[in-house]
């Protein structure tokens, strides 16, 4: 090959310069997308995920809706969890209050935390919860037993959403995980 | 080659084909070209066996080839239904990853770009001998990741090519080194395309002949452009999802872990990010190959040029926004999945530009029907027919029911298997006698062609069938009900085996028998630089830079 003369060198570094921009910015992207994928569910109550509030809304509708409960354990956790009631009916801006029953059934202790997720999903940016056992860890003693409460209401806004207003049932479902924390 | 006569050093520098050195510190682009096709050859033989396996296995009903004991597949240390899943796995990844990318991208890329832009060599010639080199040791993790424990006992990883959590971070269920390996030689293959990606990038960019102006490039030249884009702009991607895996499995993050706040579906995502070019990635050189030589041998130039090119890049950049096709079954809302129907059925139309340009371009040519040409003409039908099984598949209600069959295992060897396949032997039969400077056999290589074209329909045509009937893939057994075609399937694929013993015949032949092939064997239609140079082209071509004029281009 014969010597390139210097400007093309200099070309050439700056094309092959770009090129490697790009490569280190799709890196960074694709690490981005952990967090923005995250934030891109919360925000838009993507596959049902449901939303954290810390007021009830001012406003309750006459209407009523369906809240169906739901509990699942993952396959290596020792527990009993079930929901203490299995629907409650209530008003649309309604503030509810439900109970779910967990019990360690194993003779160590565990910490275990639950994931949630509301069906049908497009109920998600709809469906909001002001006080959740699920938002932390939990730790169960030896065969501890323990009611845990979740507080929430379903959003007035429902009824302006046309994907939404014809919905008599919301289901809210809990799986219970062993946390990454519990070293057994 | 006339200039060079002037020169002083005007003798050919090509050291002895017996030298390692001048393989093992290569820095010319013609030898690293010829590495590259060598080595995809070897990797297609091994990935072609595992999938003689598969076929085999699922013959009849039951499971006999993955039997525990079964004679060939204990030898490998494969005899289980996991041994059947790791064979599954790596076809695929090897097919991919070291078969189909380094014989279009890392031979004909590297081999004809250059050539065809009037350059003397790649832009980075030393960087071309790692991008080069880096693959081996790639291919020597993965096959290492089949010999070492996987899932408990059972050695190998066997998750599918598509490595999804929470299969690979499980430790109950890959516990073993095997996925690690996994991880890491697709980390090395991916900096092996990368680092190819820059070098064709900048080479394409700033070392085009006085003249050679973009749209005055071989349509070839424009896909690998595309191609390489794809890489730089995907493969990032995929090495920040199998980082996630690497340290999920061994660093205690949960990016993938719901257990953790992690998200398994969010892999999927990542992963099809750089899925869906891929896919592109494995066809759009054959595209470029095809266009070359339909071109070629209708003795015309191709047909709406502009139009050609700019379908490969739209092809390219449609590509990025329709990754979720691949996953409608996990529950992403109906207003995504509209969406992403409606983007992938777009795709169709630049691909239905590129075939109708193709015969566009054999209409009303003088056609000459050679071995290439044949190759080329059986590549437009079976990706016609993959095409259309995509945009079946591309609707989500038909997807649902079809999702993870035998339809879509049909379809994507009809587009991948067969259309990427068919192109890069359409474009070694046709290059091979620039290469080498010999003609091969016109009957054996015919003959390849024929029983090969019937063959693989005989395989993946039934597959159709199996997949509306609902037969799951990466399943070792099947109920007896799917047995009349998944035997007729099994057929297809030793008659195929049989064409591909033809084809290292053809080659055999070819090296023994040294026709000379002249400097351009297919005549006024094939116009390109690389038919202006010897066979082989001299070892360094181009010292004088060849002008190219407007009426002498694609």
């Amino acid at each position: 090959m014969n010597a390139p003369q210097d400007p093309k060198k200099k070309r050439m570094a700056r094309t092959a310069g770009m090129v490697v921009a790009a490569v280190v910015g799709m890196t960074g992207l694709g690490f981005a997308a952990v967090p923005l994928y995250d934030a891109f569910c919360r925000i838009t109550g993507y596959g049902g995920t449901t939303q954290e509030a810390s007021a009830a809304p001012s406003q309750i509708l006459d209407q009523r809706i369906n809240i169906r409960f739901d509990s699942n354990i993952a396959p290596d956790l020792p527990i009993e969890f079930a929901p203490v009631q299995r629907v409650e009916s209530i008003r649309i801006g309604e503030t509810g209050l439900a109970f779910y029953r967990i019990r360690n059934l194993s003779d160590q202790p565990i910490i275990a935390r639950a994931n949630y997720n509301v069906t049908p999903h497009v109920a998600g940016p709809y469906f909001a919860k002001l006080e959740c056992f699920c938002f932390t860890d939990r730790t169960l003693a030896p065969g501890e037993e323990a009611e845990l409460p979740v507080v929430f209401f379903v959003d007035p806004e429902l009824v302006g959403d046309p994907d939404t207003r014809d919905l008599d049932t919301i289901t809210l479902s809990y799986t219970f995980f062993r946390s990454p924390t519990d070293a057994s | 080659m006339t200039a060079e006569t002037a020169h002083a050093h005007d003798h050919d520098h090509r050291p002895s084909l017996y030298d390692w050195k001048r393989w093992v510190y290569s820095t010319n682009h013609k030898d690293i070209g010829t590495m590259y096709l060598i080595f995809a050859i070897i990797a297609g033989l091994i990935g072609g066996a595992l999938s003689g396996l598969i076929r085999w296995e699922l013959a009849e009903p039951g499971v006999q080839v993955f039997a525990e004991g079964s004679a060939i597949t204990a030898w490998l240390q494969m005899d289980s239904a996991h041994g059947y899943n790791v064979a599954v796995t790596m076809h695929g990844l090897i097919m991919i990853f070291f078969m189909v990318m380094p014989a279009m991208i890392g031979g004909f890329g590297n081999w004809f770009v250059p050539l065809m832009i009037g350059a003397p060599d790649m832009a980075f010639p030393r960087m071309n001998n790692i991008s080069f080199w880096l693959l081996p040791a790639s291919f020597g993790l993965a096959l290492l990741s089949m010999m070492v424990p996987g899932n408990g006992d059972f050695n190998g990883f066997g998750g599918g090519w598509t490595l999804y959590a929470p299969l690979s971070t499980s430790t109950t269920h890959h516990g073993g080194p095997s996925m690690d390996l996994l991880i890491l030689s697709l980390h090395i293959a991916g900096a092996s395309s990368i680092l190819g990606a820059i070098n064709f990038i900048t080479t394409i960019f700033n070392m085009r002949a006085p003249g050679m102006t973009m749209h005055r490039m071989p349509l070839f030249v424009w896909s690998i452009l595309v191609t390489v884009w794809l890489l730089v702009l995907s493969l990032p991607v995929l090495a920040g999802a199998l980082t996630m895996l690497l340290t999920d499995r061994n660093f205690g993050t949960q990016f993938f872990e719901a257990a953790g706040g992690g998200d398994p579906v969010m892999y999927q995502h990542l992963f099809w990010f750089f899925g869906h070019p891929e896919v592109y990635i494995l066809i759009l050189p054959g595209f470029g190959m095809v266009s070359q030589i339909v071109s070629t041998f209708s003795k015309k130039p191709v047909f709406g040029y502009l139009g050609m090119a700019y379908a490969m890049v739209s092809i390219g950049v449609i590509g990025f926004v329709v990754w979720a096709h691949h996953m409608y079954t996990v529950g992403m809302g109906l207003d995504l999945e509209a969406y992403f129907i409606a983007a992938t059925m777009v795709i169709a139309v630049p691909t239905g530009i590129k075939i109708f340009s193709w015969i566009a371009t054999m209409w009303g040519g003088s056609l000459d029907f050679k071995v290439p040409m044949l190759w080329a003409i059986g590549f437009i039908f079976l990706f016609t027919v993959g095409g259309v099984t995509g945009v079946v598949l591309a609707n989500s209600g038909i997807d649902t029911a079809l999702h993870d069959t035998y339809y879509v295992v049909a379809h994507f060897h009809y587009v991948l298997s067969l259309g990427a396949v068919f192109a890069i032997f359409a474009g070694f039969f046709y290059w091979i006698p620039k290469m080498s400077g010999y003609r091969y056999n016109g009957f054996l290589a015919g003959l390849q062609f024929w029983v090969m074209f019937i063959g693989v329909n005989i395989i993946f045509f039934p597959q159709h069938f199996l997949g509306l009937q609902g037969m799951p893939r990466r399943y070792v057994d099947y109920p007896a009900a799917f047995e009349y075609w998944n035997y007729i399937s099994s057929v297809g694929y030793a008659i195929t085996a049989f064409g591909v013993l033809i084809f290292l015949v053809t080659l055999a032949e070819m090296f023994i028998v040294k026709r000379k092939a002249g400097d351009n064997p297919w005549g006024e239609g094939a116009t390109t630089l690389e038919w202006t140079l010897s066979s082989p082209p001299p070892f360094h071509q181009f010292n004088e830079l060849p002008v190219i004029k407007p009426d002498t281009h694609h």
